[in-house]
């Protein structure tokens, strides 16, 4: 017993601290079993870890078992219900293959001879009798009973089943013997007795010797369960709390009262409201229960869609463990806070993008052994997934300490694939090179393996954690590890935002994206707006803060002129920008709906509300607003270089160009004033109108010119899977110039070098140094579509 | 044997349309609603119909006619589509009528594009037509619609 004891928690050490939520080895258990009396609090802390697996697992049994009663009685009516008796079989089985999972060897065993039975009546090879039916359900109340056991003291007790066993044997071997069905009835009573001599009181009619039996049984196992519990009536009735207090819901109806309470919360707001301009007592005190209960059940009912993300995480063992092995590397998987909760659809949502950070980290982050013995670090390489709370929002760090990002290589690739330029790579810091990762197209690792490296994913990474409003950012130590940091909001449907004042429409702007509020008066409100060229900025403490109108993006009229500048400053991506609106509200829990089909094309917002007065209110899709501003271009990093130049001032006299890349090394340009927007489209979205490639854009059928066909002659947008475009708008029409690759957007003083005979371009210019040509979009478009300027809209609904 | 169908009938200017009966979800009189920039024009805003959010279209434009004169008010016919709940502004809602399928004819090709693209089909009533709307096409603001009126303008 010493020696087990011993050995127990050997293997507990060894054991823990790998994977403390991981199953211990059979063995454990099962010599925590073999000496209950000294080692039940040792095992019972041994098993502590996989207290959730094992709760799972009663709660399941005891659903299945009760199914099991019904089957079986149902079973003896119908002997030849063949369905029934497969359920019966897979239950059993399923029982059995979980005990030998979590290392119940007792009950696996019972449950073992128990299915052998069954599967020979699911063969037609025995045909059920009541002594089977009879001992079938005493197997039953012995796995039940033993269950009991297992949720009291975490083993199964040390009743004894011998016997029992040996009824469902023989049940089992005098059965099959018999070879003429027919006669099963007959002789299987004598069988019966003849086998189940010792135990039951030999008796000439089929039912009673079982049902002597299993009464038997019970009597022999109470006792001893007496002996080890003390009270055992009293226990049982505790044991089965657990299953009692768990019930399983469909998600739908948690969803639908996810949507009444969202209801509620409406109705709620609607009479604080009220409450607020009536001065009754009784009112308002009624109305304060009212917005403390509603608070309670909004809570109560989010709590129920809540899970841990350990449910994510319980896969990752597997797959790091796999990687490992087919990469020859030795990886060590930790895991902290996997109880952390958060909604049901965001553990949905990131589910993709966690497992391709952590097939990523293992694959590209951690060395193999032979390189990080050379670099000084242990051979076993770490991976550590993280999880907590923090400001309403649930942080999710990916952390290893394998080779980190190298900037240099990034670089190197950044500037090989054109994501930056030469000038900018000379600018940017390491954390900066470290977040280019997230650029599209973007791979470092230096050969494509079969997990990872094809230059896709970390950016649909990105796109996926921020489409669930979360943030990513990755933060590395070139040689030493790798964090990345993935902040996510707790729900989607209910959140706290700010309302706005426009054109005499009320606005709602997700608090999320909401840094500040800054106020102009008077003097300062003409003063502190300065413009380059045109584009109006703010001094924000000393940076500059691009501005945009929220009337003028959404082209609606100003409703009041007055002398305040109310600037919201906003966070869209890495990028922040001032929103400037004729007035600012309050802040407001709102309930998000999403926008109708017939408004969907619409980027500048991302759904609908209801507000506390009953009143419809459209939510502000920031990152939207910014894109159609052009705040944020493609490229963000750039435009924040960028911006920093402008701030040297002086730009005024400039010209604002966008560069972009055709062919090999083609660079081109052309005012930005021409370009209405910058559009990704895929390849898939493109249709055939005739010749002409078209695309549906904002519910108009856009026709596409490949720009390297016309001045180079070749298409090189054929083999793409998605199409840079630059959209030319002119009187209402509007086409797209496909680019190979968008490259910049410069202020700068040019002059034509030299007029162009080249088809489409209008001449040569020196732009950062580099010889460009100048775009002759007119040209272009003229040729394409002749009649693209005559002085007709197309469409007039 | 004929067959009767129920029509929820309703008035737009002069012209006298039907939807049938078990799409229409409810109808009731104007009731403010929130405007959305940037939207089609054919979108009127947006409607808060007992906590659900509905999208208003002015059926008026969907059919290319005219404005509805100053000062008076449409009505909302809300019908339940594949893209989910809308409703559709009309002038003047009518009676629910129950037509025989005896007097059912499709839309002769004289009839304005735009109009016969959305109407899919004309019952012979003793004293007028009536013009029974495609929803589904109606509230579909796709391609269906811009080729359609590109049509009606080249």
């Amino acid at each position: 017993m010493d020696k087990n004891s011993s050995q127990d928690s050997d293997l507990k050490k060894d054991v823990e601290p790998v994977a403390p939520d991981m199953t211990p080895d059979p063995i454990t258990t099962d010599q925590a079993e073999a000496d209950t009396e000294v080692a039940s609090v040792d095992s019972a802390e041994d098993i502590s870890g996989m207290d959730s697996i094992i709760n799972e697992f009663i709660v399941e049994s005891y659903e299945n078992l009760d199914q099991l009663d019904q089957d079986l009685v149902g079973l003896e009516q119908n002997p030849g219900e063949v369905s029934i008796l497969s359920s019966i079989f897979r239950t059993i089985h399923t029982i059995k293959g979980t005990c030998g999972f979590i290392g119940f060897s007792k009950l696996e065993s019972v449950a073992h001879v128990g299915e052998n039975l069954l599967s020979k009546l699911r063969d037609g090879e025995l045909v059920l009798n009541p002594p089977i039916t009879s001992a079938l359900l005493a197997m039953v109340d012995a796995i039940r009973q033993m269950l009991s056991c297992v949720e009291e003291s975490q083993n199964e007790g040390d009743v004894d089943y011998s016997e029992l066993i040996e009824t469902l044997t023989t049940l089992l071997k005098g059965e099959s013997s018999e070879t003429a069905p027919v006669a099963v009835e007959s002789s299987s009573s004598t069988e019966t007795v003849e086998a189940s001599g010792e135990v039951t009181p030999a008796d000439q009619s089929e039912e009673p010797p079982v049902q002597v039996l299993v009464p038997e049984a019970k009597q022999e196992e109470s006792p001893a369960k007496l002996a080890e519990s003390g009270g055992g009536v009293e226990k049982k009735q505790e044991n089965r709390s657990m299953a009692d207090t768990n019930i399983r819901v469909d998600v739908k109806l948690l969803d639908q009262l996810m949507n009444l309470v969202g209801e509620l919360v409406l109705a709620r707001n609607q009479i604080l409201q009220f409450g607020d301009q009536n001065q009754d007592a009784v009112f308002s005190a009624t109305t304060q229960h009212l917005n403390l209960v509603t608070t309670e059940l909004q809570e109560g009912v989010m709590k129920t869609r809540m899970q841990p993300i350990g449910n994510v995480w319980s896969k990752f063992p597997r797959v790091v463990r796999d990687l490992a092995a087919s990469c020859g590397k030795k990886i060590r998987l930790e895991m902290e806070g996997k109880e952390t909760e958060l909604d049901k659809t965001l553990i949905e949502a990131i589910k993709d993008p966690l497992t391709h950070i952590v097939r990523n980290s293992a694959d590209h982050g951690i060395e193999t052994p032979a390189e990080r013995i050379a670099a000084g670090k242990p051979e076993e390489g770490m991976l550590k997934l993280r999880a907590f709370h923090e400001g309403g929002q649930v942080n999710i760090e990916i952390i290893d300490d394998g080779g980190g990002i190298d900037p240099e290589k990034i670089k190197q690739k950044a500037l090989e694939k054109n994501v930056i330029t030469q000038e900018q790579a000379a600018r940017m810091s390491d954390r900066e090179f470290a977040n280019l990762i997230f650029a599209a197209g973007f791979s470092t690792a230096a050969k494509v393996t079969n997990v990872s490296g094809r230059g896709v994913g970390m950016d649909v990474v990105k796109t996926n954690i921020e489409k669930i409003g979360g943030t990513v950012d990755v933060q590395s130590k070139f040689k030493e590890g790798t964090t990345l940091k993935i902040k996510i909001p707790l729900t989607l449907a209910i959140i706290p935002a700010l309302t706005v004042m426009t054109g005499g429409d009320r606005y709602a702007i997700p608090q999320v994206n909401l840094l500040e509020l800054v106020l102009l008066e008077g003097e300062q409100a003409v003063k502190s707006v300065e413009f380059i060229q045109g584009a109006p900025v703010y001094r924000l403490r000393g940076h500059l803060l691009p501005l945009i109108y929220l009337n003028e993006e959404l082209k609606v009229k100003k409703q009041e002129e007055n002398d305040k500048v109310n600037i919201v400053v906003l966070q869209a991506d890495e990028r922040q920008f001032g929103l400037v609106v004729e007035g600012v509200r309050d802040t407001e829990e709102i309930v998000v709906k999403p926008l109708s089909h017939q408004l969907k094309g619409i980027s500048a917002f991302s759904g609908s509300t209801i507000m506390g007065d009953g009143k419809v209110a459209l939510i502000l899709d920031v990152m939207g607003l910014a894109q159609s501003a052009r705040v944020v271009t493609q490229n963000r990093e750039r435009s924040r270089l960028e911006s920093s130049d402008k701030g040297d001032g002086k730009t005024t006299d400039k010209q604002t160009l966008l560069i972009f890349g055709l062919g090999e090394n083609g660079r081109m340009a052309i005012p930005l004033s021409m370009v209405a927007r910058l559009e990704e489209f895929n390849r898939a979205d493109i249709e055939k109108s005739g010749e002409q490639e078209v695309v549906q854009y904002r519910g108009e059928i856009m026709p596409l010119i490949c720009l390297s066909e016309i001045i180079l002659g070749v298409k090189t947008s054929a083999q793409r899977e998605t199409l840079q475009a630059i959209v030319y708008t002119q009187n209402g029409r509007s086409v797209a110039l496909v680019a190979d690759k968008i490259l910049d957007i410069v202020d700068e003083n040019i002059t034509v070098k030299r007029g162009s005979s080249r088809k489409g371009t209008l001449g040569t210019v020196v732009v950062q140094g580099k010889v460009t040509d100048l775009l002759d979009a007119e040209a272009i478009v003229r040729e394409k579509d002749p009649t693209f300027y005559d002085n007709k809209p197309l469409v007039t609904v | 044997m004929t067959e009767n169908t129920q029509f929820c009938t309703f008035y737009l200017g002069d012209l006298f349309f039907g939807v049938k009966v078990e799409n229409v979800q409810e109808v009731f009189r104007y009731q403010e609603m929130t405007r959305v920039p940037l939207a089609p024009s054919v979108v009127r805003g947006l409607i808060n119909l007992r906590g659900q959010i509905i999208t208003a279209i002015d059926l008026r434009a969907r059919l290319c006619l005219e404005k509805l004169p100053e000062g008076q008010m449409p009505m909302n016919v809300v019908v339940r589509t594949k893209e989910g709940v809308v409703s559709l502004l009309v002038d003047e809602i009518a009676d629910v009528l129950e037509v025989s399928e005896d007097n059912f004819e499709r839309p002769p090709d004289t009839i304005d594009k735009v109009t016969r693209e959305l109407v899919y089909g004309v019952y012979k009533l003793e004293n007028k037509l009536l013009l029974i709307l495609d929803t589904e096409k109606t509230v579909n603001m796709g391609v269906d619609s811009t080729t359609s009126s590109m049509v009606a303008e080249v």
